[in-house]
Formats: structure tokens, C-alpha cells, sequence
């Protein structure tokens, strides 16, 4: 298995991501994350999907998506080509005796702290996937009370967009 | 009710693309184009015309009404109830028939059927709740059959919508996968440009069913209505033209060919295509299959058609796939009735694969040349292609290909058994009903036996002659679909070919052919049983016949238990029904009793034949195994090997 990430702009319409999420199970695609949220155009949405799959369903998966009506282009972000961020809220056991342990691995993550109590400190982090797993590594032994974790956005790198000129390549394998 | 200006706006070219082409001249104009021809008229206009005249301060439901007439709607196949019934009083004076179906699933595959043998696109209406829900087979029938029909459907009231409100379902949720889209209108100016996008979506490219759900205050609400309206489907772009560079690479392997077959599906049928799919078959000389969907689409009697491939394929359009050095596949998914094991299909075969649909190329099986277009424009570039090629080098010799083709129609022709016990073989009656009726009717069929032997023992000779469910089986098919296509074609002759088992499915629309004047006929090929299932259950299951019979035979068959008995007696029902109701139980009177139905042309009739119960449909890959494993009868299983190309 291997993940791609696809980048999907579709119509700003109700029923749109009971659509695409609807499309996945019935087609038995395997779906990691899924962040949805508004673009620069207010008709338009962009749905931010991490899929693990195979090159050949990966191409039926964009086939799939790219019938749905309201599906206006599919873009798959490459890793290295791409900046991809996630958004981590931690809630970390913090006692006076942890507190300053807690405070410095936030900072060498470049996490924020955005609430503090006597039992407990709230970090604010993003990065790659890859980074917040690091930092939830660190912080486990001491406590995590809660979290709470976004599904990945992703943008490519560089002067081309999707929507404007000079877009990126769409995601179309056939002729 | 007020007229703005007199001026027939001309439809746009988007519109007419998504209209149906209607008959021209209607009997009843509708009172709201009446009101509209009041000003200045200087030249006659086609109610369809007339329907598109901006109106403004009328109801959603008229806005809905004015928007089918103005799309050219002909016929709508429903049920009033209480959501949809204010778009029944604009209806009640329309242009648009409306005819009373018995139930929503008989609308909807009425719709079916119309859409299967017109070409236009089929329209059926419910209300909320279970008359939306009661639509939701013949929507995802429609579906995996890509069959242009538009449902319209009643919902609560807005501000009832997610309160479990009487009759309150979520008809968009439900049937999302089910349709090819759908619409929630939320607002009555948004009606006729929802009505266009539907028949517009429902179609074009690949064709496929579309629902529009309209709350009961929307019906009721105030609107302006002008047409046409702009379509707004910015993520909708079906790719018609074919990739010329694809076409040509297609035509060179297709010249390099020497075991080629030309694996037709539905899609050639749905384009339009089959005059240029003869011109390919001729300029190349390779066999044709058709699948169960395009059966018709290329006619039987020519020596280039080998047959029908799948399941029930006969055995040499099975062999010709499994022994291809190249497959031409138009308009068609190598389902999983036609290829059975997906790895050992067609194994030596390269893949040249076109078809509108791009998720449908390297779904199943992967194309070597792949091409996303429609049918009829991908076949006629094909056939240039061919053309342009045939002027630099010889066309491939075929004579060995063929000759081993005759050597296995000779050995294992299409063929069926005399029942030991003496009762009717249910192949003949199929026969002998092609026969006599000839390759200008259309037969519609339900699912089954039934269904694979009028697939095979029906010479069809003409596109749009055979509808059926092919691929979500839907048994109750043939009744509607017959209605549905009898009233698009009122001077064809309809037969319904039926099972006894998908007969008691949907009989009751027989009322509505009565009623309406719409007369079909009905053969029912009543073998007393679940008959495709109780024919598994004699070849996998041992013969225990758990809950395949049906009651419905009265014959020696019959004896034990279930009692014996004729429930129901069909010929009773018919007569029920408003129907005439005639049976044959022999040879003899086969004959003579489908012609005493086609002299009847004021009633429907039904035809109730007992056959016999044992009766199998052969040939046969039984599911999931090899296509080279395939019996050509009962334990007979075709040699292929030494000195075979």
C-alpha cells in the first residue's frame, strides 16, 4: 500500500462530502484522511484526501471521483512536490514537576501553548504527519489527557494552481 | 397569469441537447401556453414552443409542468400522493401525458422501457416517502443498464425536511449511488434550470437515471418561469470526440490482427452506432459478439455475427473471446457475466478498449489501447483509420480464424432438448414466438431462464428491438418495461417474454394497459418455478429445491407437495385485469395460439405457456469459473486443443 494525496475541487454545494465519502466505501477504497474547507472561490470547496492504495486503484479511484457531477478536478500532490500540513491539539498532564519538560519539547516542536492550568498544559502544533507522530511520541509518557487532529491540506509547491493558469497536471491516466 | 413578450425565444443549442426530440404536434395544448399565444401570432408554433414562453407569478408545480413540455416531455409514468399532488393539477392540463401506473416501480421501468425503445429520455413520478422509495430499483435498474430516465419526486415541506415527518424519506441520500445524480430543490426559480440540467445529465454522455426531489412548498411557492435556462454544471464535461492518436493505433493493431473479435456492448446501441458498426465489422471481417445489452445492435443473420458471449453465451462466441489475439471493445465493461474468471479471460488477447465512460477503461481488465468517446464517433474514426491504413498495406487474412470459428458453430450450434416427460420445451415457444412476430417487434424480457433463451432464440435483426435487465437482474422487468416501450412505439408489436416467478412481480400494470389502451402482450413461459434458480439448484445444490416453487404450473410436474394447483390461474388474472387471457400446453397449439394474440389489438394479452420444469439453459460457465470451462449442455464439455489456431 502507499499513499497519495489527492487534491479535489468540487461545487460548493450541501451533500457534496456525503457524495465523495459515500463513493469510497461503496467502492471499497481506503480512505486516511479527509479535510474539507473553502477555497478562494466561494462556489468552490477543496477536499484534501490521504488514500492508501495501489497505482491501478488509485486510478479508479480519480475515475470514480471525476464522474461525480459536482467533482470540477482532481489533482494528485506528489510528496516532494507539495506541502502537506496537519493540525494537532494536545492536551498534556502537566504537573509543576513536568511543566518545564512539556514547555521545551513544545518548543523544539514549534508548538504553541494555548491553554495552561495547574494539572494540565494545551499545545498547538502543525506539520507533516510524520512530525506530529514525533511529538505525540515525546509527549505520551507524560500524560496526554486529550487530543484532537486534523485531516492533512495539502498545496503544491510553486507558482501553479489549480483553479487559475498554468494549472497543474489534472489526475488522468487514460487517453 | 401574465404573458411578457410574444417572441418564441429560440432554445439554445445546450437545451436542445438535452431535450428529448418530441413529436412535433400535440392534440391539447396546455391552458398556460394557450394564455400565451394570446398576443401577436403570426406563425404556428409547436406546443413545446409555446411551453417555453417566459411567464411570471405562477406556482413551482406550473414552473415544474412548463419545464417538461418545454423539454419536450411526452409522456410521465406515476402516482399521485400528497407532496407531488400540486404538480398533478398543472399536469391535468398539460400537453404532457400522464399515465396512471399501478405502482412506482411499474413508472419506473416504464420509463425504462420508452427511454429503451425511443431513444428519448423516460420520465416517471412519485410522491414522497415510500412512492420515492418504491422507485429506487427501477433508478438503480436504469442504472447499471446507463438508461436516460428522469424521476421526479415529491418531499415534505422544507421546514419538515429531517423531522421524520409523515412519509418523509431521504430520497437524494438514498439514492445517490443508485443514480447517475440528483438534485434537492431548494428553491422554485431554481425549477426550470433543475429540470434542464436533469435531462441534460440524463442524456448525454454516458446516459444514466436522475432524480430531482421538490419539496411540497416549493410546488406551492410564487415564481417567474423563463426558458431556457442556463445549465450550470461546471464539473460535467463527457469526453465525445475519440484521441485521434489512440484511434489510429487502435486501427494499426486491428490491422495486424489475425484472431481479432469485435466484443459489442450497449453503448454502441445507445450511440446511435449501428450502421457504422456494420462498416467496421465489413471492412474488417472479424467476427462480431454482441452482449446480452446490444443484442439487436448488429444483426443476427449476418455472417459476421457469431453471437452472444457470457454466461449463456453460445459456444463459440465464448471461445472466439477466450481465443482472441485481439478484442475491440465497444461500449462495454467486461462484466463479470461475460468475462467469467477475470484472470484466465481472453488470455492471449490485447485489449483495445472504447468506451464513453473513462472509469469504465482498465475497471476489469486492463487496455492496451485505450479511447474515451462516444461509440458512433470512435467506430467512424476507427473505420477511417482502417480506410487510410488499407491504402499502404494488405488487410490481415482472417480465412483461418474463420475457418476454425465454422468448425465450432458446426460442432456446437445453439440447441435445446425435448423435455423426457413430454411437456412443452420453453425454447420452442421462444422460437416459434420470433418466428411468427418477426424482427420488427420489440421483446422485452424479465429475468431469468426466460430471459437467456429469448436472448438466444430471438433473431434479432434491429437496434432497440430487445429490452431487458441486464445488469441488476431485476426480475418484474418485462411487464413495465413493454408498457413503456408499447406506448413510445403505439404501431410496433410488444411482447413482454416473462417468467412466472417476475410476472407475479409487477402483473398489476396490466390494469394500466387496459386502462390507458396500451396493448401489449404477455408470454408468460410459466415452468412453475423460480426456474434460473431452481436450474442451480439441480447442477449445485443437489437438487433440493428449497423455495423454488411457485404453484403456478397445474401440471404432472406439480405432483406431491406443493400441492398441485394453479396459483394464480393466469388466464383467469389476465381476464382480471382487463386483459384476454389464452394458455398452451402443447406443441401443437403453439402456432396457433401467438397467432390468435397478434390478431388481438384492442386488449393486452396474456399468453400463459406451461413448459416443463426441467428445462435448463445451456450453454453454461458456471459463475466464477473460466470461460474455457464452459459446458455446451449438461456434462458436455467442448474439446479445444491439437490443431487449433
Amino acid at each position: 500500500m502507499t499513499r497519495h494525496t489527492l487534491s479535489v475541487l468540487v461545487e460548493n454545494n450541501p451533500g457534496v462530502l456525503a457524495r465523495v465519502s459515500a463513493l469510497f466505501s461503496r467502492r471499497a477504497f481506503n480512505i486516511e484522511s479527509l479535510a474539507v474547507g473553502p477555497t478562494e472561490n466561494p462556489d468552490l470547496s477543496r477536499m484534501t484526501i490521504v488514500v492508501d492504495a495501489e497505482s491501478a486503484p488509485l486510478e479508479q479511484i480519480t475515475k470514480q471521483l471525476n464522474k461525480l457531477i459536482e467533482v470540477i478536478k482532481i489533482v494528485e500532490l506528489e510528496e516532494g512536490a507539495a506541502v502537506q500540513r496537519e493540525l494537532l491539539l494536545v492536551k498534556v498532564r502537566a504537573p509543576l514537576a513536568d511543566r518545564t519538560q512539556v514547555l521545551q519539547t513544545a518548543e523544539l516542536f514549534r508548538a504553541r501553548v494555548i491553554d495552561v492550568n495547574t494539572d494540565t498544559v494545551s499545545l498547538e502544533a502543525t506539520g507533516t504527519p510524520e512530525k506530529l507522530q514525533a511529538l505525540l511520541a515525546v509527549l505520551a509518557p507524560l500524560g496526554i489527557k486529550e487530543m484532537a487532529q486534523s485531516g492533512t491540506v495539502a498545496l503544491g509547491r510553486g507558482p501553479r494552481s489549480m483553479s487559475g493558469a498554468g494549472t497543474l497536471r489534472p489526475v488522468d491516466r487514460t487517453a | 397569469m401574465s404573458t411578457t413578450t410574444p417572441v418564441t425565444p429560440a432554445p439554445t443549442p445546450a437545451v436542445q441537447a438535452a431535450a428529448p426530440v418530441a413529436g412535433d404536434v400535440r392534440e391539447a395544448p396546455s391552458a398556460a401556453a394557450a394564455v400565451a399565444t394570446l398576443g401577436v401570432e403570426t406563425t404556428t408554433r409547436t406546443p413545446r414552443e409555446m411551453a417555453a414562453e417566459p411567464v411570471t407569478g405562477i406556482t413551482g408545480a406550473q414552473s415544474l409542468v412548463r419545464s417538461l413540455e418545454a423539454v419536450g416531455v411526452e409522456v410521465v409514468f406515476g402516482i399521485p400522493g400528497g407532496a407531488i399532488l400540486p404538480a398533478y393539477d398543472p399536469l391535468f392540463d398539460s400537453a404532457v401525458r400522464h399515465v396512471l401506473v399501478r405502482h412506482e416501480q411499474g413508472g419506473g421501468h416504464a420509463a425504462t422501457g420508452y427511454a429503451q425503445a425511443t431513444g428519448k429520455v423516460g420520465v416517471c413520478m412519485a410522491t414522497s416517502g415510500p412512492g420515492a422509495t418504491n422507485l429506487v430499483t427501477p433508478l438503480a435498474d436504469a442504472h447499471m443498464d446507463s438508461v436516460p430516465i428522469v424521476a421526479i419526486t415529491g418531499q415534505v415541506p422544507s421546514g419538515a425536511i429531517g423531522t421524520d415527518a409523515f412519509q418523509e424519506a431521504d430520497i437524494r441520500g438514498i439514492t445517490m449511488p443508485v443514480t447517475k445524480h440528483n438534485f434537492l430543490v431548494t428553491c422554485a426559480d431554481d425549477i426550470p434550470q433543475r429540470i434542464a440540467e436533469a435531462f441534460h445529465l440524463a442524456s448525454t454522455g454516458r446516459p444514466g437515471p436522475v432524480l430531482v426531489d421538490i419539496p411540497k412548498d416549493v410546488l406551492q411557492a410564487t415564481t417567474d418561469f423563463s426558458w431556457p435556462p442556463r445549465l450550470d454544471l461546471p464539473g460535467y464535461k463527457p469526453t465525445t470526440r475519440p484521441h485521434s492518436k489512440q484511434v489510429r493505433e487502435a486501427a494499426a493493431m486491428i490491422a495486424a490482427a489475425r484472431q481479432p473479435v469485435l466484443y459489442v456492448g450497449g453503448g454502441v446501441l445507445k450511440a446511435g452506432a449501428s450502421q457504422v458498426l456494420a462498416e467496421l465489422a465489413e471492412l474488417t471481417g472479424a467476427p462480431v459478439v454482441t452482449t446480452l445489452m446490444a443484442r439487436g445492435v448488429f444483426p443476427d443473420s449476418h455472417p459476421l455475427n457469431i453471437g452472444m458471449p457470457g454466461m449463456h453465451g453460445n459456444v463459440t462466441a465464448v471461445t472466439a473471446l477466450q481465443k482472441a489475439d485481439l478484442l475491440i471493445a465497444l461500449g462495454t465493461r467486461f462484466d463479470d457475466r461475460v468475462t467469467g474468471n477475470l484472470d484466465s479471460f481472453a488470455p492471449h488477447a490485447k485489449v483495445v478498449h472504447a468506451d464513453i465512460d473513462p472509469a469504465e477503461i482498465g475497471k476489469n481488465r486492463v487496455a492496451d489501447v485505450p479511447i474515451v468517446g462516444d461509440a458512433k464517433e470512435t467506430i467512424t474514426e476507427l473505420v477511417a483509420a482502417l480506410q487510410a491504413l488499407r491504402g499502404t498495406g494488405p488487410v490481415a487474412d482472417l480465412s483461418a480464424w474463420w475457418a476454425q470459428l465454422h468448425r465450432w458453430q458446426a460442432t456446437y450450434p445453439l440447441g435445446y432438448d425435448w423435455p423426457e416427460d413430454g411437456s412443452l420445451a420453453p425454447q420452442y415457444v421462444i422460437e416459434r414466438l420470433s418466428a411468427i412476430v418477426g424482427p420488427d417487434a420489440v421483446y422485452a424480457s424479465g429475468v431469468g431462464q426466460h430471459q437467456m433463451w429469448a436472448a438466444q432464440f430471438v433473431q434479432y435483426e434491429k437496434p432497440g428491438t430487445w429490452l431487458n435487465s441486464g445488469g441488476l437482474g431485476t426480475m418484474g422487468y418485462a411487464v413495465p418495461a413493454a408498457m413503456g416501450a408499447k406506448y413510445g412505439l403505439p404501431d410496433t408489436t410488444v411482447w413482454a417474454i416473462d417468467g412466472d416467478g417476475c410476472f407475479q412481480m409487477t402483473n398489476q400494470e396490466l390494469a394500466t394497459c387496459a386502462i390507458e389502451g396500451i396493448p401489449i402482450k404477455v408470454a408468460v413461459i410459466n415452468n412453475g418455478n423460480l426456474g434460473m434458480v431452481r436450474q442451480w439448484q439441480t447442477l449445485f445444490y443437489e437438487g433440493r429445491y428449497s423455495n423454488t416453487h411457485l404453484s403456478t404450473h397445474g401440471s404432472k410436474a406439480d405432483a406431491g407437495t406443493p400441492r398441485s394447483v394453479r396459483i394464480p390461474d393466469f388466464v383467469a388474472l389476465a381476464e382480471a385485469l382487463g386483459c384476454v387471457g389464452l394458455r398452451c400446453e402443447t406443441r401443437e397449439d403453439v402456432d396457433a395460439t401467438i397467432e390468435k394474440a397478434m390478431a388481438i389489438n384492442d386488449r393486452p394479452v396474456v399468453v400463459d405457456f406451461i413448459v416443463g420444469a426441467d428445462a435448463q439453459v445451456w450453454p453454461m460457465v458456471a459463475a466464477g469459473s473460466s470461460n474455457d470451462d464452459i459446458l455446451a449442455a449438461r456434462d458436455v464439455r467442448p474439446v479445444f486443443g491439437e490443431n487449433q489456431v
